[in-house]
This record gives structure tokens, C-alpha cells and sequence, in this order.
């Protein structure tokens, strides 16, 4: 069947355009816009040409080295929430049942934590690890482990991490789940046939089938963790002291607490584009590495 | 015609905007009149004129925040490397 081509079609998308326009590409536009001028309130603005990047990327200015520790910090809760949600979330996957009623179960259960909102799951890990009248803050000190998430930099380091495992594992679990379904029996029965071990499977079967969503569900929690606000934002505040003050978290507070708006314009284009440049290389790797499995095959 | 003074534009924004839409209209009409295929280039990734006009935008950028932290405000040399950059990037991606 041969296909025809319409370019009237176009009309018919011509309506999206016009939301994105005014949703996504003028906001942007203004923020662009807001990045070069300086205001002192009333909405008077005053042209400040690059002077806003310049102290953004020098760590010696106050701007500057609010800006790089918040994003070392932003990095290191992502790399770390990697580390720690990819092979949990694989582990869980293989572990889940291929068939039977613990199917339905384990996908249930597994999908809990990812209907739960944002600001709940924080307020739940806000009193779950209270010391006073959490439970886990009070089982922790009754162990005798000195744990206040609201004190000490390291406990809410922690419990922002073990929030965020608890609360996306499941997603990783559940495409690698995904992705392990859809192996064809013939694979594992040529396995057996063939004497292979357990880690000889999951090292040329397993791994490589769940390569696809493997790298969806990097991309997703890397961006996810890179852009994380409310839950640090609700458990936290970003304190104690700075501890916790993620690059969202940071430009918030300079948008919308000090109302500098040309600095943080001027941080949010930085920290976009650095996301805009990792999602390139994420999304560039990924697709490659598909078409030239595609063209070995061939 | 609505007043829009509130929105703070200045024509150095929206030189820039003309600048990046024009770019996206020549891309567009280029597309039309003269189709294309993809290449693999050094970067051994097929792309297209749309893929090699993204890369050189987003290397632009951080030619010029590279430059604006480690050199100085001069930007046109900054703007200068990135069009030689523009230029490799089309020539060898």
C-alpha cells in the first residue's frame, strides 16, 4: 500500500503548535530574555548583558559557588541513585515470577510506590524517619545509631537516597521486567541444551535483551534525580544548612524567595542545558547502539 | 496591538530569536527543495542536517559559556570558534 501525502495534514497540527508556542516556547523565550537584564522589583528591568553568566561560572562569586556546589551536589545524588536503583531494579526484575498469580501481585505491589504523589511520598519519609515519632527514626536511635535526618547532613543524605530507591526502584524493576518477558523461551531452552550457568545466561541473554529498556530507564532516573525537587524539597528543605539544596531546589529559591530573576534565569538556561546535552548523548547512544545491532544482524 | 512592555523584551533577545528562527526556516525550505539522506560521519552516527544544526547550537552555547568562564566577556571570539565549529560539524559529523 502506497501512501499518500498530504501536506494539509499540517493544518491539523497547527493547533499543538500554538499551545506549545504559548506554554513552552515563549516561557523559554522570556527566560532567555530574563537571563540578560537585572530587576529591582515593580517590573522594571535593566539590561545586565552576560554579567549574570559570568558570576554564574565563576565559583569565586557568591552566585558562582552556590551555583557549582549545588550542581556537584545535584550530580552526586544522581550518580549515586544510579548506582543503586539500575542493579536493584534488575535484581528485582529477575527475581519476579514469569507466571502464575504472583505475577499480578508483584506488579501491583511493584506500581504502589509510583501512583503515590511527590509531596506525599516526602511527607510519608518525613515522619516515617522522625526520630521522635517515625518509626523508622525511632528504631534506628533504638539501635542505638545516633540518626536525625533534620541534624546531620550524612542521615539526610541518606534518607533522601532511601526515599527515592524506595520510591523509583520499581520503575527499573518493572521495564526490565518488561524487557525479560519478552525473551522467547527458544533462548533459555538453547541455554540449558548448551550447559550454560545461571550468570552465562543473564550475561548474554538476559543483559543484553533488557539492553533497550535499560538504557529508557537510565535516561528516565537520571533525569528524574538531575531535576529532583519536591520530595528534598518536602523532607528536607534542603537543609540542614545546604546539605540538601539540589540545583531545583536552589533556583527556586532564588526565583521565587529572592526574586532574582535575571540570576536565576540565567541558571536555569545553564542547568538546561547541561541536561539538554546528557539526554543527547543518553538518547544518541542508545539509539546507535540499536541500529548497529540492527545492521549486524542484517 | 496589545501593549507587551510588561515582558521586558529587548531587541538583543529578539535578534537572537530571529537569528535561531531563521535557521529553523532555512532548515525547513533546505528540507523541502533539497532532500536528503543521512551519513555517518566521526562521530559514527548517522545524522541528518537537522542533527548536525543541533550539535552545532548546543556546542555553540557551551563554546560560549566555556569562554565566558575561563576567558573572558569578549564573546565574538567565542562567537567566531563556534562558527568554525559550525563548520567542522557540518563538514565532518
Amino acid at each position: 500500500m502506497t501512501k499518500t501525502l498530504n501536506n494539509k495534514a499540517w493544518l491539523f497540527v497547527l493547533p499543538v503548535f500554538g499551545i506549545v508556542a504559548f506554554s513552552a516556547i515563549l516561557p523559554l523565550m522570556t527566560v532567555v530574555n530574563y537571563s540578560v537584564q537585572d530587576t529591582f522589583g515593580n517590573n522594571q528591568f535593566f539590561w545586565n548583558g552576560v554579567g549574570w553568566f559570568q558570576d554564574l561560572l565563576d565559583p569565586s562569586t557568591q552566585l558562582g559557588e552556590r551555583f557549582f556546589d549545588a550542581l556537584w551536589r545535584t550530580l552526586l545524588f544522581s550518580a549515586i541513585i544510579l548506582m543503586i536503583e539500575v542493579p536493584l531494579g534488575i535484581a528485582v526484575a529477575l527475581a519476579m515470577p514469569r507466571e502464575g498469580w504472583g505475577v499480578a501481585f508483584c506488579l501491583v505491589l511493584m506500581a504502589l510506590p509510583l501512583l503515590i504523589p511527590w509531596n506525599v511520598v516526602g511527607t510519608i519519609w518525613q515522619v516515617f524517619a522522625r526520630s521522635d515519632i517515625g518509626l523508622l527514626g525511632w528504631a534506628v536511635n533504638r539501635l542505638g545509631i545516633d540518626y536525625n535526618y533534620t541534624g546531620d547532613p550524612l542521615d539526610a543524605w541518606v534518607t533522601i537516597i532511601i526515599m527515592d530507591v524506595w520510591h523509583w526502584t520499581s520503575l527499573v524493576a518493572l521495564l526490565c521486567y518488561a524487557g525479560l518477558k519478552s525473551i522467547p523461551d527458544a533462548y533459555f531452552q538453547a541455554a540449558r541444551i548448551d550447559g550454560a550457568s545461571r550468570w552465562a545466561v543473564f550475561r548474554t541473554i538476559q543483559l543484553p535483551k533488557m539492553r533497550r529498556v535499560l538504557l529508557i530507564a537510565v535516561l528516565l532516573r537520571f533525569m528524574d534525580s538531575f531535576m529532583i525537587y519536591t520530595e528534598p524539597f518536602v523532607l528536607t528543605g534542603g537543609g540542614p544548612g545546604n546539605a540538601t539544596t539540589f540545583l531545583s531546589i536552589d533556583l527556586v529559591k532564588l526565583a521565587l524567595g529572592q526574586f532574582d530573576l535575571g540570576k536565576a534565569a540565567a541558571m536555569s538556561l545553564v542547568y538546561n542545558l547541561i541536561i539538554i546535552a546528557i539526554c543527547w548523548v543518553f538518547y544518541t547512544i542508545m539509539t546507535n547502539a540499536d541500529a548497529q545491532r540492527g545492521r549486524v544482524q542484517e | 496591538m496589545p501593549d507587551l512592555a510588561w515582558m521586558a523584551w529587548t531587541w538583543q533577545t529578539a535578534l537572537f530569536f530571529a537569528g535561531i528562527a531563521s535557521l529553523l526556516l532555512l532548515m525547513t525550505l533546505l528540507a523541502i527543495y533539497r532532500p536528503e539522506t543521512e551519513r555517518v560521519g566521526v562521530l559514527r552516527i548517522p545524522t541528518t542536517r537537522g542533527d548536525r544544526l543541533f550539535i552545532s547550537l548546543l556546542g555553540a552555547a557551551f563554546i560560549h559559556l566555556a569562554w565566558l568562564g575561563f576567558v573572558g566577556t569578549d564573546l565574538w571570539w567565542a562567537s567566531g570558534l563556534s562558527l568554525v565549529y559550525a563548520a567542522a560539524v557540518f563538514r565532518y559529523v
